[in-house]
């Protein structure tokens, strides 16, 4: 692999937008990996130990090592079976746009990061959990699968290893839920996707009652070239201690918004300035959501950090997914923080109290602040509402992610809000 | 009655899960693609096809966004409102098309053209603000490019 | 136990337990909704949070779910802490931010969890300022009253209908702040335990629709401790009155026996005690007449020599045994119908030799193999039914495998999946277990005795068999590898074989033996003893005697029509005392009106074999009395006067004496209030009659008063009226009688068993002998049919076909065939040696070749004898 080893994810994409077919993803240097790992080329204990020692975190939001989780599912005679490896492609936090780029241009890398995964772990089964609305990535994904099988990549006795693995594309009902991790086994599983308490995890007690391994797409897509160029040389890749390179997005009114992959640890100033091309003429930065909604505001004196796991931590926020979604200064921050608590109220599945009662007042305080009718008290009942939504107190991350950017909203861009209470306007329309 | 085609789709898709319920939500979307949306009478033989009591099933049904438990028009417009299409002028869009289409947001043209809905992150946020029209993407857009491209969709 | 910190003081807890579990154990005031002891832990309120702290220098501490964190050894926690303490009254802030606070109109107020929990949390002030979301509410049917808009989404109602009764017609629906609790679309809820999400729920949503008849508050009624009248388990429950009018029965917890939750005909039969039917006053040839007329009436009639009585199974022991004593033992009959007394005679045979011994309902839910012979228990035996579905969650050891505790409800439940507990079911006809059975076999009776006695010696070839069947060898293997088994069977195939084979079974397999029996005190009746209901018709056919006293008990309901017109029209005099007008009240030239379980004392015992007490919830302010009180010679003051002469004259008897204390039993020195302090106008409730305030009527027979006067401090179970505690207004009072939630009452539970085994189970060498009569294998008949009965769980019950309630609901009668010639309603006539009945047809493939079933107890089929064999021709 030559232009692709600096871009493993993305390098040999089509730039036409035409999806890479098995021959051509072959032509790459593709399914090379799967023919080094079977047939007696590297145990599963010992790609575990490659995927860990390249410490690949995960990329949907979370940053768990992958290693490590994969070696906490029970493997040997005695344990339940199947297992199942499980593909998260429900890809919906608001901002983020990276997973449909892999889905549409390169699903065989997906497929082959799949089967490796699934030897890993020892799993029977593997399922792609694509969010309903990509259907070019779904017609594609079909399209790969049978590719595959034709191929005798999946199904029973994968090139003669005696290693099998089924693969099934399923396609969500649509819910935001459905991205958490034990929310997907209950959608999964055909129910209402409430997540599940945790212990116990998915690893012990999964889907269909099964050990579970759940993973992100780009995250899986990584697998390959970690296998075919081995744990060092992901370090290298990027520039701090979380391994690889990271799919970063921009959107928002910047010059060039739009997707790239670049050394994990890139800054925030590099990825805005440099690729997105900085803020539009005649508007000025104001802050940013560096991945996705459900993380927290930065500001200008957080531009050169570095976006990985371990440094965006010190800024007061997470990487997050790594697609940022930039606030200008003619776009109202009560807006913006109204539009995503909106959207967090509206996807709350109903569980729990904090979550399902707390998001959709808080709604409708921001609804009555934007609409100039916001009272002097109605910062205190919003901090309090956010302090509600802090982890362990509710069942699941989505309240602790609405309450992210609406916090930070309040710290960073208090004056404007109080500007609309004391205004009785929005004084951007 | 559901229909050969519908029960044979159906079937293939439960084929991949080791219980019968967990085809539940493939089996809504599979007769909702067939029929546009799924009525009462859907739910109850779908319920009844899979072995589910027509309570559970539209308890999942009723759960999902993308399972429409009302009569839709032959196209579905899902305009995106979440946060970076917001900031990139999706109001301006919805406006627009509300005013083009004379309806509301949940509501349908007269002649049955058009069902408008929002819709979450449709995961194309460099492209802001988009749409999809049944299940084609449509980014990149300001009030003309959107009226020319519903021309396609009679 | 594990030592666990709360606010830096030590408290023993149950390690297997949750802390929520602990504390309220503790009587700490910790808030909750979506925890229940039956249900266990889901973490969905978030009302139940407490600051967990690492270690004692940890001073930071981080907010838990007490429900959800296992009271480990060493756990510290605070539940006073500031922030936590601010966290729970922000959830109950979120709680109430849709509610309609309409307190003043809703049912629930006044015993409200919601309430309770509300004012522990402190919050008090509303902010909310926006819209309430509202929901268009459902008709669910005549029992459950749904009222939407109180929800507050703590999914117990769901949790409760779908995963612990098996409903499949209540569901949450849609999502986020405005998921509804209900079901697809209006109509009657279908589970047969549906009247328990009243209690379930929280606050206001499911509420007692027969109560909003003739709505009363909780702190306006009188109650009594009682036992359920419309089966043979004894479930126990506490009814409530106000002004004379029974209103509603709730549950009361009995650790063993009901725990915390009742069959809907239990919870709603109640209201054949305000049927129009009731008799309420002596009538002399069908005219009004004074109690002292009536009184002087019977004795004369009594004093004439040639008495008999007739007793009856649904009636008390004290009851019955007055009327015995009244007429002679020589000149008592049971009441019960030939084959019925033969059934209960070896049914109390099996049960008194044992060496099996009988669970309690509570021990059925950790039996791990079951095998069920000849019954219906949905429709006869309910609560039971309830059991066994707890029951065939069996398989925790793949929960404790993985480390889940078994009260993690959900995570319990992922692991476990679809596997259940072996559970086979062999029935004439299919039955709602079947669907969580493992396998079921159809069969007339003859060949499920065949198939028991089959299953019996795969266990031990030395019990006798006639013939193999490919399921005996499956079911004996299961009930041989279980730790628990059990046996279930009964009286409901009117088959004594069926009963001697299931305790063969359970003998080879060293398993627990239920037997069902019909009616709330069939085994008290059974013990009590005297001859079936043909030798009493014998008796006056041949002129020996002339007089009948009837108690309780209407014969058409015990033997075809034509014999009984025969036996009422031969008997001179007929004296009836009963609560209802019926066919045999009709025909007695002195009706005197019975006290039903509301009216009255008396004791039942169940066919656990469990004698229970029932106390009069008020003193009737017409002539309904007692029967005992009718029937008793004047010797007998009170009630423990009558049990002093049932212990003397049969002493096996004599252990249902201490069935509940005597009516001498005081708490330091007062007696137990019927009514709560707060009953609002309690002298003022006959003020209409009387201006003057009443006289408190006297209770000689129980140590509970009709007053609100007496000891505040806590009754033992079997006196126990309301379950009441400071702060603690709802239903959800029962944890402070308890020990630990879900565990005993403090004290003991109520009731006395009387068999417990001669020897102890598992030792062959006490195995009683086999069973040996075989039936021959059932012969289909050309042109007839063998006829069985169809129970229906509402409308084969005697008593609760006069509730206005459930009669909405009851079935009517019908034959069901497997005959594919037939229409599905089509009307035919069956013919027996009963009678011919015009009847229309339910098409029942399930029913096994040559059987066909009549609706057992529905009128007019009340009285036919079963098994029959009968013809079955399209109407004219």
């Amino acid at each position: 692999m030559t232009s692709s080893t600096e871009k493993p994810l993305t390098g040999n994409v089509r730039p036409d937008g035409s999806v890479l077919d098995l021959p051509a993803y072959e032509q790459t240097g593709g399914y090379r990996a799967i023919r080094k790992v079977l047939n007696g080329g590297m145990p599963p204990k010992t790609v575990i130990a490659e995927v860990k020692d390249a410490n690949l975190r995960g990329r949907g939001g979370a940053g768990f090592p992958t290693g490590m989780k994969w070696s906490f599912v029970p493997v040997g005679k005695d344990t339940p079976n199947p297992t199942y490896l499980v593909i998260n492609g429900d890809e919906m936090e608001p901002g983020t746009f990276k997973d449909r780029f892999l889905l549409e241009r390169n699903p065989h890398q997906l497929i082959e990061g799949a089967i490796l995964a699934g030897f890993a772990i020892e799993a029977d089964i593997a399922y792609i959990f694509l969010r309903g609305e990509y259907t070019l990535a779904a017609k594609r994904l079909e399209r790969a699968i049978a590719e595959a099988y034709e191929r005798h990549y999946l199904g029973k006795d994968i090139l003669g290893s005696g290693y099998s693995l089924e693969l099934h594309l399923h396609l969500s009902g649509g819910r935001y839920i459905c991205g958490d991790e034990t929310g997907l086994l209950n959608a999964l599983e055909g129910k209402r996707a409430n997540p599940r308490a945790k212990p116990p995890f998915p690893v012990v007690v999964g889907l269909f009652g099964k050990p579970t391994v759940v993973n992100n797409v780009e995250t899986i897509s990584n697998v390959p070239h970690i296998i075919n160029n081995g744990a060092e040389w992901f370090h290298g890749l990027s520039r701090t201690k979380d391994g690889g390179t990271k799919l970063y997005g921009v959107s928002g009114k910047v010059k060039r918004p739009g997707l790239w992959e670049l050394p994990m640890g890139t800054t925030v100033r590099e990825l805005l300035e440099e690729h997105a091309g900085g803020m539009r003429d005649g508007l000025k930065f104001r802050g940013l959501l560096p991945g996705g909604s459900s993380t927290p505001f930065i500001v200008e004196e957080h531009l050169d950090t570095h976006m990985d796991f371990t440094e965006m931590p010190k800024a007061g926020s997470r990487l997050g997914t790594g697609t940022m979604i930039v606030l200008d200064d003619h776009t109202c921050p009560v807006g913006m923080a109204w539009n995503m608590t909106k959207f967090f109220a509206r996807e709350s599945c109903g569980f729990c109290t904090p979550c399902w009662s707390g998001l959709g007042w808080a709604e409708r305080i921001l609804r009555s602040i934007e609409d100039g009718h916001g009272k002097p008290d109605d910062l205190d009942k919003l901090a309090s509402q956010t302090r509600m939504w802090s982890p362990g107190n509710t069942f699941c991350a989505l309240a602790p992610g609405a309450a992210d950017p609406l916090e930070t909203a309040m710290k960073y861009f208090r004056a404007d809000f109080e500007r609309h209470i004391d205004e009785h306007r929005c004084p951007w329309r | 009655m559901l229909t050969a085609e519908e029960i044979q789709e159906i079937e293939r898709e439960a084929a991949h899960y080791p219980k019968r319920e967990a085809v539940s939500i493939d089996a809504l979307k599979i007769v909702q693609k067939h029929r546009g949306w799924v009525s009462d009478e859907s739910l109850r033989d779908i319920a009844e096809h899979i072995g589910m009591s027509r309570t559970d099933l539209d308890s999942i049904a009723t759960f999902y966004n993308l399972i429409y438990r009302r009569p839709v028009g032959r196209h579905v417009i899902s305009v995106c409102d979440s946060v970076s299409c917001w900031i990139m002028g999706c109001e301006q869009m919805r406006k627009h098309l509300q005013q083009r289409l004379g309806i509301g947001l949940g509501e349908t043209t007269p002649d049955n053209r058009f069902t408008l809905l929002p819709t979450v992150c449709l995961g194309c946020c460099d492209h802001a603000p988009a749409l999809m029209v049944d299940g084609n993407l449509h980014a990149d857009l300001d009030p003309r490019k959107i009226d020319t491209e519903l021309e396609n969709y009679k | 136990m594990a030592t666990v910190y709360i606010d830096n003081k030590p408290y023993e807890m149950d390690p297997e337990q949750n802390l929520l579990h602990g504390c309220v154990s503790q009587g700490l005031n910790l808030p909750y909704f979506c925890w229940h002891p039956a249900l266990g832990s889901v973490g969905a309120c978030r009302q139940c949070a407490v600051k967990q702290f690492k270690d004692e220098h940890d001073t930071h501490g981080k907010i838990v779910m007490s429900c959800m964190t296992p009271a480990a050894e060493g756990t510290r926690i605070s539940i006073a802490d500031p922030e936590v303490t601010a966290f729970r009254a922000g959830i109950t802030e979120g709680l109430m931010l849709n509610h309609p606070h309409d307190c003043p109109v809703c049912d629930e107020g006044g015993e409200c969890h919601l309430q309770d929990m509300t004012v522990m949390t402190g919050h008090d002030y509303r902010r909310y300022e926006f819209d309430k979301r509202t929901f268009r509410n459902q008709d669910l049917g005549p029992l459950v009253n749904h009222e939407a808009n109180r929800c507050i989404q703590c999914y117990r109602c769901v949790r409760y209908y779908r995963d612990y009764a098996g409903g499949r017609d209540l569901n949450a629906f849609a999502s986020r702040n405005t998921v509804f609790f209900g079901r697809n679309e209006d109509g009657v809820l279908e589970n047969e335990f549906s009247g328990n999400l009243v209690e379930i729920c929280p606050t206001g949503v499911f509420t007692d629709k027969t109560l909003k008849h003739h709505y009363s508050r909780k702190w306006d009624q009188q109650f009594a401790p009682s036992v359920c009248v419309h089966c043979a388990l004894g479930c126990n429950i506490d009814a409530g009155e106000r002004y004379g009018t029974l209103r509603r029965v709730v549950n009361r917890y009995n650790h063993e026996v009901n725990g915390y939750f009742l069959c809907d005909r239990g919870r709603f039969g109640y209201e054949f005690v305000n049927s129009e039917r009731r008799l309420r006053q002596p009538l002399l040839n069908g005219k009004p007449t004074s109690s002292a007329e009536a009184r002087r009436h019977l004795d004369e009639r009594a004093a004439g020599g040639r008495v008999i009585g007739i007793g009856s199974p649904r009636a008390s022991l004290e009851s019955n045994f007055a009327l015995r004593t009244l007429v002679g033992p020589e000149h008592f009959y049971s009441g019960m119908a030939d084959d019925q007394a033969k059934l209960s005679t070896r049914m109390i045979e099996i049960l008194r030799r044992g060496p099996m011994r009988t669970p309690t309902l509570r021990e059925i839910e950790e039996c791990d193999a079951v095998f069920i012979l000849g019954e219906d228990l949905t429709s006869v035996a309910p609560r039971m039914a309830l059991s066994l579905r707890q029951s065939v969650r069996q398989p925790m050891e793949i929960a404790r495998r993985a480390n889940i505790p078994l009260w993690m409800d959900h995570g319990v439940r992922d692991a476990l999946q679809d596997s259940k507990g072996p559970l086979y079911v062999a029935t004439p006809y299919a039955t709602r277990l079947d669907e969580v059975a493992t396998a079921t076999f159809r069969g007339a009776p003859d060949d499920l005795a065949r198939l028991g006695f089959a299953v019996a010696h795969a266990l031990d070839p030395e019990a006798p068999t006639a013939q193999d069947f490919p399921l005996a060898a499956e079911i004996a293997n299961a009930l041989k590898t279980a730790k628990r088994p059990l046996l279930i069977s009964g009286m409901s195939c009117g088959s004594e074989a069926v009963m001697e084979a299931a305790a063969n079974v359970a003998m080879a397999a060293h398993a627990a033996l239920s037997l069902t029996a019909p009616e709330c005190n069939t085994v008290g009746a059974a013990l009590i003893g005297g001859s079936p209901l043909t030798a009493a018709f014998e008796a006056v056919k041949n002129g020996r005697a002339d007089t009948a006293i009837i108690l309780e008990n209407d014969l058409y309901r015990r033997a075809p029509a034509a014999e009984v017109d025969a036996f009422l029209g031969a008997a001179k005099h007929v004296i009836v005392l009963d609560h209802l007008a019926n066919a045999t009240t009709q025909k007695a030239e002195l009706e005197l009106p019975a006290g039903t379980f509301a009216e009255s004392d008396g004791t039942f015992i169940s066919s656990e074999g469990r004698a229970q007490r029932f106390f009069q919830v008020f003193a009737p302010q017409n002539e309904v009395l007692s029967s005992w009180r009718w029937l008793k010679p004047d010797t007998w003051q009170n009630l423990d006067d009558v049990l002093a002469a049932l212990s003397k004259a049969l002493p096996d008897l004599a252990p249902a004496s201490y069935a509940a204390p005597s009516a001498a039993f005081r708490i330091a020195g007062a007696k137990i209030p019927r009514s709560p302090h707060r009953e609002s106008g309690r002298t003022a409730v006959l003020v209409n009659i009387n201006i003057s305030e009443q006289k408190t009527p006297e209770d000689p027979d129980s140590a509970l008063s009709f007053s609100m006067e007496g000891t505040p401090d806590k009754p033992p179970a079997a006196l126990i009226p309301f379950f009441w505690s400071p702060g603690w207004n709802s239903i959800q009072a029962v944890n402070t009688y308890q020990k630990e939630p879900g565990g005993p009452v403090r004290g003991g539970d109520a009731g006395v068993r009387m068999f417990e085994p001669a020897a102890p189970n598992g030792h062959s060498s006490d195995r009683q002998a086999w069973f040996s009569a075989i039936p021959p294998a059932f012969e289909p008949r050309e042109g007839e049919w063998l006829l069985l009965p169809m129970y229906d769980f509402i409308g084969s019950e005697e008593l609760s076909q006069a509730a206005r309630g459930l009669a909405e609901l009851a079935a009517k009668p019908y034959v069901a065939v497997n005959c594919s010639d037939l229409a599905e309603g089509a009307e035919v006539e069956v013919s027996c040696a009963s009678g011919t009945f015009r009847l229309p047809i339910r098409l029942r493939p399930d029913l096994p070749r040559g059987v066909a079933c009549l609706s057992a107890g529905i009128a007019p089929l009340s009285g036919v004898t079963m098994p029959a064999w009968g013809k079955i021709e399209r109407a004219k």
